[in-house]
């Protein structure tokens, strides 16, 4: 790990004011990214600023009229036990029950969890040259390389590393919103516009400046946030990343679908909404035909050569099975 | 009133193999001295002078801020019970609790939990007696090499603590961050179930 300055943030003002700084500040919460990747020498920040601190005026869980208020500093763990997250907003507090490990769930906040990094692989490990997330210009050895757990929705000629998280797909099916503190003020964000698709320039992940700091996130909450679930598919049982996942979400009037919420894990760059799959089901019985229906209109601009030829297929019966299983939810 | 970390609790491995005024954690009236450390380098970066709060007691240490908890406790602290397996949270080896909850040595920094209460497998068994975790596991044979142990024992004192030794299946779910390489599963499992079953009836 390289050297790098320490410091504490007491309040957001003073956050803000050193990660605006310049030249490399990251923001360590849990560190369970950070940390992680300082040691593996992909992350080489020149300050550290602390900002559990701001815990106290941040960590918040709470119904705000029809919205879920989610503080950034909130843990994993605190937000998927607490009971109104379990009981009115399921796909929330499985798609962080079924992330990493208790561990790391006690650790990670939520502001945190949705900056994760890829796991590719080629990303991770330096000795890797050719990474255009890493060293932009440089070439993805991916492409030709060990790629099976990577996207393919939302990947570019320069990179198809894929977006690990799973809380980040429920927040993105379900329209949540970003709270950003920033240098000149605070801001809004769609959570959909909070990560950028890799194009030509992959090593742009989000659409935050530097010093901006996520406070919190605002999920509203309708007639499909009960009858919702997340459905993760992996190599083995528990603590594994997603090879697919779907974060499902439905408004049923009487046999119709009047609203699905569809969110794709695992198989993309950025946390992947499918309004294509949403629109296909709208106004119609939610049959096993609609869902395989809405599942191929999900896939169709899927690129998945070479060892993820299955994840179309994979993905696609992912989401069918997800959506069969919130059909039948008593909500 | 901070102390030499293990005082009182006789010859340990560690303290033997380190030697006298080895790598032994420093007494807060000495702190002031340079760390006698092997590992770490030789150089002028900057320290950080911090108080940390292991099992109970106040050390005053002063760390490069790079340090991870664990390299806190393992090398200048002389609490080498919390192991060392992957050093990147992927194998639980170095669990210890952190305001009762359990958390990732090797992922926390230790200039980031600075006066927060941090328990280690050392601070379990109260003198002589065992924790009832530490003696399930005694009893049930759960380990074969040991290495993962520590880090098992931790977690499982905090899996049965946050009400997730239910069942078989959900003490699998809930112990699925520590990994044995000896595959000494069913008999964790075995382990934990006892120890939660009697926590529930005292």
């Amino acid at each position: 790990m390289r050297p790098f300055r320490y410091e504490h943030a007491a309040d957001r003002a003073q956050a803000v004011r050193a990660g605006a700084a310049g030249g490399g500040v990251q923001y360590l919460a849990g560190g369970t990214t950070l940390v992680d990747l300082m040691k593996l020498d992909v992350m080489r920040p020149s300050a550290v600023v602390d900002i559990n601190a701001l815990a106290a005026d941040h960590s918040d869980v709470r119904l705000e009229g029809d919205h879920l208020r989610l503080g950034a500093l909130a843990r994993m763990s605190d937000v998927a036990e607490h009971p109104v997250v379990r009981g009115d907003f399921p796909v929330i507090a499985q798609s962080l029950d079924l992330a990493a490990s208790p561990q790391i769930r006690n650790m990670a906040s939520l502001g945190g969890n949705v900056l994760q990094r890829t796991r590719c692989e080629y990303f991770r490990d330096p000795s890797w040259s050719a990474c255009n997330k890493r060293d932009p210009g440089s070439g993805c050895a991916a492409m030709q390389g060990v790629n099976r757990k990577l996207a393919i929705l939302g990947v570019s000629d320069k990179c198809i590393a894929n977006y690990p998280g799973d809380f980040a797909v429920a927040l993105a099916a379900l329209g949540a919103t970003v709270d950003v503190e920033g240098a000149n003020g605070r801001r809004v964000l769609a959570f959909e516009d909070l990560h950028r698709l890799p194009g030509d320039t992959p090593h742009l992940e989000t659409n935050l400046k530097p010093g901006d700091l996520i406070t919190g996130f605002s999920v509203p909450a309708g007639p499909w946030t009960r009858r919702s679930l997340y459905l993760k598919v992996r190599d083995r049982q528990s603590y594994e990343f997603a090879l697919a996942s779907a974060a499902v979400a439905l408004d049923l009037d009487g046999g119709l679908v009047r609203q699905a919420r569809i969110g794709l894990g695992g198989l993309a760059a950025k946390p992947w909404r499918s309004p294509e799959a949403e629109a296909v089901l709208r106004g119609k019985p939610l049959t096993e035909a609609a869902a395989q229906a809405a599942a191929e209109a999900a896939f169709t601009q899927a690129r998945a050569q070479g060892e993820r030829a299955f994840k179309p297929e994979l993905g696609r019966r992912t989401l069918v099975r997800a959506l069969l299983q919130a059909h039948a939810m008593e909500a | 009133m901070a102390r030499e970390a293990g005082n009182g609790r006789g010859p340990s491995r560690r303290r033997l193999l380190a030697g006298a005024g080895g790598v032994a954690a420093l007494p807060l009236a000495a702190a002031a001295r340079p760390m006698p450390v092997a590992s770490a380098p030789a150089t002028d970066r900057p320290r950080m002078d911090m108080i940390l709060t292991i099992n109970g007691d106040d050390h005053r240490v002063s760390l490069d801020p790079r340090t991870t908890l664990l390299d806190a406790l393992r090398d200048h602290l002389g609490l080498t019970g919390s192991k060392k397996g992957c050093d990147q949270g992927q194998c639980g080896a170095c669990t210890v609790h952190v305001d009762g909850r359990r958390v990732l040595a090797c992922l926390t920094l230790a200039a980031a939990v600075q006066r927060r209460p941090v328990t280690t497998i050392e601070g379990l068994a109260q003198g002589e007696a065992l924790h009832p975790m530490q003696a399930a596991f005694v009893e049930h044979d759960a380990f074969q090499c040991g290495y993962c142990t520590p880090g098992q024992i931790m977690s499982a004192v905090a899996c049965v603590r946050e009400g997730h030794a239910a069942d078989d299946e959900q003490i699998r779910e809930y112990m699925s961050g520590n990994l044995c390489r000896c595959a000494a599963y069913p008999k964790i499992v075995a382990a934990v179930r006892e120890a939660a079953a009697q926590t529930a009836r005292a």
